[in-house]
């Protein structure tokens, strides 16, 4: 495709003083979003907004849709038309998008789906936090497949992240879910977007071989396929069925093991390569707190506080929700007398804590169960409780 | 010619071959379905047509129409229950030079999906979208939809249906569509011509090609086969170009209309709006 040339940079370099989601927005059109497909939701709405008036200027397309179901396949399309493209919703939005995301995984499509996410459940709070979408990203759509969701924790981590999120998309071939919340979203602090050089961008792998020996299907040995898209003369085959290495649908018990297992297997190889965590005072902890997003702030003041009154508490946040840092917090286990989860819901994350600790140490949330985020007071008081 | 002709007798292969995805065939459509005889006029219309075969894309939802899509050796995508359109429509901006043309049937474009389909022809997407209406659910084993007429006997209509079809048709006309026809799966000739008039318009075209159905839906009304249902189109249906689309409801004791009912230029395509919305854009600093 013939590269058109434009005046407005895709990487907008400077110092910002700005929101989450103007910070997420620029990420994507920074790493090459060329396409937004989406329905307007608080409290994502702005990412929309703003991709509507830049994405033009770098010649790409932004296109309202008549709901999330359409906007989610539509980026599908634009992805298989060759595109990197995105949606952003919150939700109940992403609710609706499920299924397509699960066609996403079954067809190894690269997009992303920013999630600013509310209260829930059904229409919640529309215009407050929450960190209810945890699951709905691992669970959500039907069948197996393993997904990758990043949780940014600052203006700057929603712009960083959003690059990521891209990159893990192009890469694995997956749909990767951003799980920002209604406070980063609306927030304001320092954004640096730096120059265009520093920009870090995967690009999705391509057929090595002529269109009459390619197989669309057919992975390499890192059990991703190459992929070609439309108009590439490759005659691509691409099904939500259960597919062979043609793309053909054979369904029966055997080319459905071969290809879950492959779609699986491609994320929790490469699991290690995907999760990042933050430590932060974990070395001499005695308590750790797991949290994530913008709980995770709060979880970090509490830290300091703690500190302060001599109690030995350290952080680990999660930048990687999905896949789950399992052996991190089962090592982090082993360290401590106890482990707390703040969250801002009831018991997501909590949960897969206490599944990845075994019983090895005692574990246990702080829920707020939406619409505010927890105060380091309200974290620092629960540890003293406990104490 | 005649030698030629000869010579692919001899040969045994058949001028489509390459067109059809090898190791696909045979096909999953029962005897007396249409489904065979469109795709193979739709193959037809699209090697004649202006575009590179390199350059069109074939996209279906879920169904026994949704099925056609995967048979054609084009880029082809087989989407989600009711998500062909707009699928396509990301699929068909990132190339104004690509034609994308969705295939699927009445249930997957106007029931699960109908909210896409009124929103496309409103966006007038450059989409060619034909629509086989065989009146009720194939594949799931013959439920009644959004094309069941009154009285007509489904499964889930054990009693007759009591509810009104859509108008197909009127309902395109009026959300803006460029080019609206309706025809029988008999009307081959007539189905060929609309089929390549709809690939050759720019902006959203539509044809709706009443199909032969008749394991699901002929057997349980008095049509219990292919040939049946044809022969009942040919009886029952008047062509007329000129009808008002507001006329061509379908009902089981009124003749069926068919014709090439719409065909305008009116207005820029979602394409060129977004095309032109770059250069606005851009224009600004």
């Amino acid at each position: 495709m013939s590269k058109k040339e434009s005046k407005f940079p895709e990487v907008d370099t400077g110092v910002y003083f700005t929101t989450g989601n103007f910070a997420a927005a620029e990420g994507a059109l920074a790493v090459g979003c060329k396409f937004f497909g989406g329905y307007p939701i608080t409290p994502s709405s702005e990412i929309a907004e703003h991709m509507s008036v830049r994405l033009p200027q770098v010649n790409g397309h932004f296109v309202q849709f008549e709901d999330e179901l359409a906007s989610i396949i539509g980026i599908l399309g634009a992805s298989w038309g060759g595109f990197k493209s995105m949606t952003a919703t919150s939700g109940p939005g992403y609710s609706l998008m499920v299924e397509n995301i699960g066609l996403g995984m079954m067809t190894e499509t690269p997009c992303v789906i920013i999630n600013v996410q509310r209260g829930g459940p059904s229409t919640g709070l529309p215009t407050l936090v929450g960190q209810q979408d945890v699951m709905q990203v691992k669970w959500g759509s039907h069948g197996d497949f393993e997904p990758i969701a990043l949780s940014p924790n600052s203006v700057q981590e929603c712009f960083d992240l959003t690059i990521e999120a891209f990159n893990y998309a192009e890469k694995y071939r997956v749909p990767v879910t951003l799980l920002m919340d209604e406070t980063l979203g609306h927030m304001s602090e320092k954004l640096i977007i730096p120059d265009d050089s520093k920009i870090n961008r995967i690009n999705r792998k391509k057929p090595t071989v002529p269109p009459e020996e390619y197989l669309p299907y057919k992975a390499d040995d890192d059990l991703i396929p190459p992929m070609a898209v439309a108009g590439e003369g490759y005659n691509v085959m691409v099904t939500g069925l259960t597919h062979d290495e043609r793309g053909y649908p054979v369904l029966n018990a055997e080319t459905q093991d071969k290809l879950v297992r492959r779609i699986n297997d491609k994320i929790r190889l490469n699991k290690n390569k995907i999760i990042r965590t933050e430590e932060y005072l974990l070395d001499d902890a005695e308590i750790a707190l797991i949290s994530f997003g913008s709980s995770a702030r709060a979880a970090k003041g509490s830290v300091n506080r703690a500190r302060k009154k001599g109690i030995k508490v350290g952080l680990l946040r999660l930048i990687t929700i999905w896949p789950f840092p399992d052996e991190i917090i089962a090592k982090l286990a082993e360290n401590v007398k106890k482990i707390y989860v703040p969250e801002i819901n009831y018991g997501q994350v909590t949960r897969e804590v206490q599944r990845a600790v075994q019983g090895k140490t005692e574990v246990e949330g702080i829920f707020i169960l939406g619409g505010a985020i927890h105060t380091p007071e309200q974290i620092l008081k629960e540890i003293e409780k406990g104490l | 010619m005649v030698e030629e002709k000869v010579k692919l007798q001899e040969s045994k292969e058949h001028p489509l071959d390459g067109f059809l995805r090898e190791g696909r065939i045979p096909h999953i459509f029962c005897p007396g379905c249409s489904l065979g005889s469109i795709t193979n006029i739709l193959l037809e219309a699209i090697l004649e047509s202006e575009y590179d075969p390199k350059d069109v894309a074939v996209v279906s939802g879920i169904g026994c129409t949704g099925r056609i899509a995967g048979y054609l050796n084009f880029d082809s995508f087989h989407t989600t229950h009711g998500r062909a359109i707009p699928f396509s429509i990301g699929l068909s901006v990132t190339d104004p030079n690509r034609k994308v043309i969705v295939i699927s049937g009445d249930g997957d474009l106007f029931a699960i999906g109908g909210n896409h389909i009124i929103h496309a022809a409103r966006r007038n997407a450059n989409l060619t979208v034909i629509c086989v209406n065989n009146f009720n659910y194939g594949m799931t084993g013959g439920q009644a939809g959004p094309t069941t007429y009154p009285g007509q006997v489904q499964t889930t209509t054990p009693y007759g249906s009591q509810e009104q079809p859509f108008n197909i048709p009127d309902l395109m006309a009026s959300c803006g569509a460029a080019y609206v026809a309706r025809w029988t799966a008999l009307d081959v000739r007539r189905v060929k011509e609309a089929f390549s008039e709809a690939i050759a318009k720019n902006g959203f075209s539509f044809v709706e090609v009443l199909g032969s159905c008749p394991t699901t839906f002929g057997r349980r009304n008095q049509l219990a086969e292919g040939k049946k249902i044809l022969e009942f189109f040919r009886e029952n249906t008047v062509l007329n170009h000129n009808a008002d689309t507001r006329d061509v409801s379908i009902s089981h004791d009124s003749p069926i209309i068919v014709g090439r009912f719409i065909d305008r230029d009116e207005r820029p395509t979602l394409t060129e709006n977004l095309l032109k919305i770059q250069r606005m854009s851009q224009a600004k600093k």
